[in-house]
C-alpha cells in the first residue's frame, strides 16, 4: 500500500471537551488499531477537506483510538464536526515515543500546557497504574482559564487516587477559581523532586515548553532527562513531503518527542 | 562492461518504441532545450548548443553534427520519477481505492550523469527510508535510462565539484559518447536489459580508439565546468553558518518564486489537493510538487515558521549542501546548476556557499 493512502475509520463515539474542543474514538472498519506507543500521532483524513497529526490520547475500552481535536483551521474544524458513524481516514501510528522505560526508577515531572494534555494523557495513565515503578510524580498543568481545562474529570480522578501530585494553573482565573494563577513554569517551584533523579515529559505551546525546559534544566534536571513534543506541519508523516524539517531533523520520522538536549539548539534558532 | 560503436541512434529509437518502450529524449521547445516524446532521432537537437549563465539561458547554433552539444536543460529525469501531479486515492463512503495509474514505460534519451546521480537521490528519498514508496518504484522499474556523457558542460555546471559527472559511471542502462569525424556513438552497456537492447541494432566492437576518443570527450568536459564548490566538511561548515548575515543579503534579492526548486532533479517536497465531486460524496487526494520558498510550506497554527525570504533561502540552501547528509546520508545537490540558470535575478549557489562559507 503507499504510503499516504489512508485507512476507513469509523467514528465510534464522539465527547465534547471544551467548547472548541472533541474527543473522537476512532476504530478501523477492518481488523484491530495497530499498537502505538504513547507520543505519538496519527494522520487523520477528513474527506474532501485534508489531513492533519492528531496525538494519540490513548485506546478507548473498545480498542479504538482516543484523538482530542481542536477545531482551529477546516481540517480540524470538520474533524470536530464529525458524528458517530461517519468515515474518515487514518494513517500511522507514526513518530517517536515518550521515553518511559528511561523514567522507571526516577522522578517525573509531566508538565502539560493547554491541549498539550491530550499527548501526555498516556504517559499520566501509565504513570498512574504503575506508580511502583517511578519514584515521586507530579503532573502540573496550565491553561488560559478554568472552563478551557482539558480532562477535568480525569485530573480530579488521577488526584484521588493518590501517589501524584497534580497541581494547575490558569492564566485568566475566574470568580471561582481558588487554585495558582500564572504560567504553568511557576507549578515547577512548588512540586517535590529530585532534579538530578528525574525525568520530564513536557507538551504545550512551544513556548511554554523552551521555558519550562529552560527552568527544569537550570532547576538541576538533565537535558537528555527533558523530553518534548515538537509541532511543525507535518503533511506527509512518512518524511517524503518535506514541510516538518527542523534542521537537520524531520520531526515526523525524528519526532515529535525529542530529547531537550537535542533540541534547545534547534528551538532556540529563530526561523529555523 | 559490454562497449560498442553505433553510427546512429534511429535503430535505437525504433528498436525501443518496437519493444514498448516511450522514448523521451531533449528537443528543441519555447527556446529550449526540453523533454519531449521521440518517434525519431532527427528530432534530437542536432547542431544546437546553449549559453548558460546566472538569470541567462540561451539556445545557441553549433554549427557542428552534435546531436548533445548543450548542458543540463530545464527538464530533469524528476518529471517522470516524480512526476509534478500524483493522483493518491479516491475515497467515497467507506471505500478507499488508490488511484495511481500504471507506470509507463519510458526511455529516457540524453540523461546526464548529474542527474543519473539525482535519480540515485531520490531513490534513498522515496525507497530508502521506513515508508517505502511502491508508485516510485514501479516508475523507476519501468524507466529505461539511456545516459549521454556530457562533451559541452554549461557555464553554471559544477558537477566535478560535487562528485557525480561529467561521465556516467553507474545507474544506467546505456551509456552514450557522443564522438566526430566520423560522427558516431560509443555505447556502454550497464545493465542486462539494456545489453538485450542493443544486440538486435545494427553496431560494431569499439577500437581501442573509439574509446580513448570518448575518454578524452569526458577529460576534456572535467576541465570545463562554470563553476566550482569547495565541498570540504561542507555540511558541517553550513550547519555552523546559521547566523550568517549573508542570509539578509541574498533575501534581499531573492524572490521567493520556487523556480530554483521547481528546475532541481532532486527537490523532492510535494504537498497535496484535495478535490470533492458535486455532491460531496467523493473525494479526491492528488500530491503535487511544492517548494519551502513558499509561506505556507512551514504553516503551523496560521502562522509560517519561515516568514522571512532570509529563512527560506537558508533552508533550502542549507538542505540541499548540508542537512540532506543527516537526513539521507547524502548531498542534496548534484551540481548541474539548474537552480542558478533558472534564477530570475541570478542568485548564484557557489558564489553564495563562497561567501556564506
Amino acid at each position: 500500500m503507499h504510503p499516504m493512502t489512508p485507512a476507513p475509520y469509523r467514528v465510534r463515539s464522539r465527547r465534547p471537551d471544551r467548547a472548541d474542543t472533541v474527543t473522537l474514538t476512532l476504530g478501523p472498519l477492518e481488523g484491530p488499531c495497530p499498537p502505538f506507543l504513547p507520543g505519538q500521532f496519527t494522520m487523520i483524513y477528513a474527506p474532501g477537506v485534508g489531513e492533519i497529526p492528531i496525538s494519540i490520547s490513548g485506546r478507548a475500552r473498545t480498542g479504538g483510538y482516543l484523538q482530542t481535536i481542536r477545531a482551529v483551521g477546516a481540517v480540524s474544524g470538520a474533524l470536530c464536526r464529525t458524528r458517530p458513524g461517519d468515515v474518515v481516514g487514518v494513517r500511522g501510528p507514526y513518530g517517536t515515543a515518550w521515553d518511559l522505560p528511561a523514567a522507571a526508577g526516577l522522578d517525573v515531572v509531566v508538565a502539560a500546557g493547554g491541549l498539550g494534555l491530550a499527548a501526555l494523557r498516556p504517559v499520566i495513565r501509565e504513570l498512574v497504574a504503575h506508580g511502583s515503578r517511578y519514584g515521586r510524580i507530579s503532573v502540573i498543568v496550565g491553561t488560559h482559564t478554568p472552563a478551557t481545562l482539558l480532562y477535568p474529570a480525569e485530573l480530579a480522578r488521577w488526584r484521588e487516587a493518590g501517589g501524584i501530585d497534580v497541581q494547575v494553573s490558569v492564566d485568566h482565573p475566574d470568580r471561582a477559581w481558588k487554585g495558582p494563577v500564572g504560567l504553568v513554569t511557576r507549578l515547577i517551584d512548588q512540586i517535590v523532586f529530585d532534579p538530578r533523579r528525574t525525568f520530564a515529559f513536557v507538551c504545550g505551546p512551544e513556548a511554554m515548553m523552551r521555558a519550562t525546559a529552560a527552568r527544569l534544566v537550570r532547576r538541576g534536571v538533565p537535558a537528555r532527562r527533558v523530553a518534548l513534543s515538537v509541532e511543525r506541519n507535518m503533511k506527509c508523516g512518512v518524511g517524503r513531503c518535506g514541510h516538518c524539517q527542523l534542521g537537520p531533523l524531520l520531526t515526523c520520522l525524528d519526532g515529535p518527542v525529542l530529547s531537550y538536549e537535542r533540541a534547545a539548539g534547534l528551538l532556540a534558532a529563530a526561523e529555523l | 562492461m559490454n562497449t560498442v560503436v553505433m553510427e546512429s541512434l534511429e535503430p535505437l529509437v525504433a528498436g525501443l518504441r518496437s519493444d514498448g518502450f516511450t522514448v523521451v529524449g531533449p528537443t528543441v521547445r519555447d527556446g529550449a532545450i526540453r523533454f519531449a516524446e521521440l518517434s525519431h532521432s532527427a528530432q534530437l537537437p542536432a547542431g544546437r548548443g546553449d549559453d548558460q549563465q546566472p538569470g541567462h539561458y540561451r539556445l545557441t547554433e553549433r554549427g557542428d553534427e552534435l546531436m548533445f552539444g548543450f548542458a543540463a536543460s530545464p527538464d530533469s529525469a524528476k518529471r517522470y520519477t516524480q512526476p509534478p501531479r500524483q493522483a493518491l486515492f479516491r475515497m467515497r463512503g467507506a471505500e478507499v481505492e488508490e488511484t495511481r495509474s500504471q507506470a509507463p514505460r519510458i526511455a529516457l534519451l540524453g540523461v546526464r550523469a548529474c542527474d543519473l546521480a539525482a535519480i540515485a537521490v531520490q531513490d534513498r528519498v522515496f525507497l530508502g527510508g521506513r515508508h517505502p514508496d511502491p508508485a516510485y518504484r514501479e516508475r523507476r522499474e519501468a524507466l529505461f535510462l539511456i545516459a549521454v556523457n556530457c562533451a559541452v558542460p554549461g557555464g553554471t555546471c559544477f558537477c566535478v565539484s560535487m562528485g557525480t559527472g561529467p561521465k556516467a559511471t553507474a545507474g544506467f542502462d546505456l551509456a552514450l559518447t557522443e564522438l566526430s569525424a566520423p560522427h558516431r556513438f560509443l555505447v556502454e552497456t550497464g545493465s542486462e536489459r539494456g545489453a538485450e537492447v542493443v544486440a538486435p541494432l545494427p553496431h560494431r566492437p569499439a577500437t581501442g580508439d573509439d574509446v580513448t576518443a570518448a575518454e578524452e570527450v569526458s577529460r576534456v568536459a572535467a576541465t570545463r565546468m562554470g563553476r566550482q564548490v569547495d565541498t570540504d566538511n561542507i555540511q558541517e561548515r553550513l550547519a555552523e553558518a546559521r547566523d550568517s548575515p549573508r542570509w539578509t543579503e541574498v533575501a534581499s534579492r531573492c524572490l521567493a518564486c520556487t523556480n530554483c526548486t521547481m528546475v532541481c532533479p532532486t527537490c523532492f517536497c510535494t504537498t497535496v489537493e484535495d478535490a470533492t465531486d458535486f455532491g460531496g460524496g467523493q473525494a479526491e487526494r492528488t500530491e503535487v510538487w511544492d517548494s519551502c520558498f513558499t509561506l505556507d510550506f512551514s504553516e503551523v497554527a496560521g502562522s509560517p515558521v519561515r516568514g522571512s525570504g532570509s529563512a527560506r533561502y537558508r533552508q533550502w540552501l542549507t538542505h540541499k549542501f548540508s542537512t540532506w547528509f543527516d537526513q539521507f546520508g547524502v548531498s542534496g545537490c548534484v551540481g548541474c546548476g539548474r537552480c542558478i540558470t533558472w534564477c530570475p535575478t541570478g542568485i548564484d549557489v557557489t558564489e553564495e556557499l563562497g561567501c556564506i562559507l
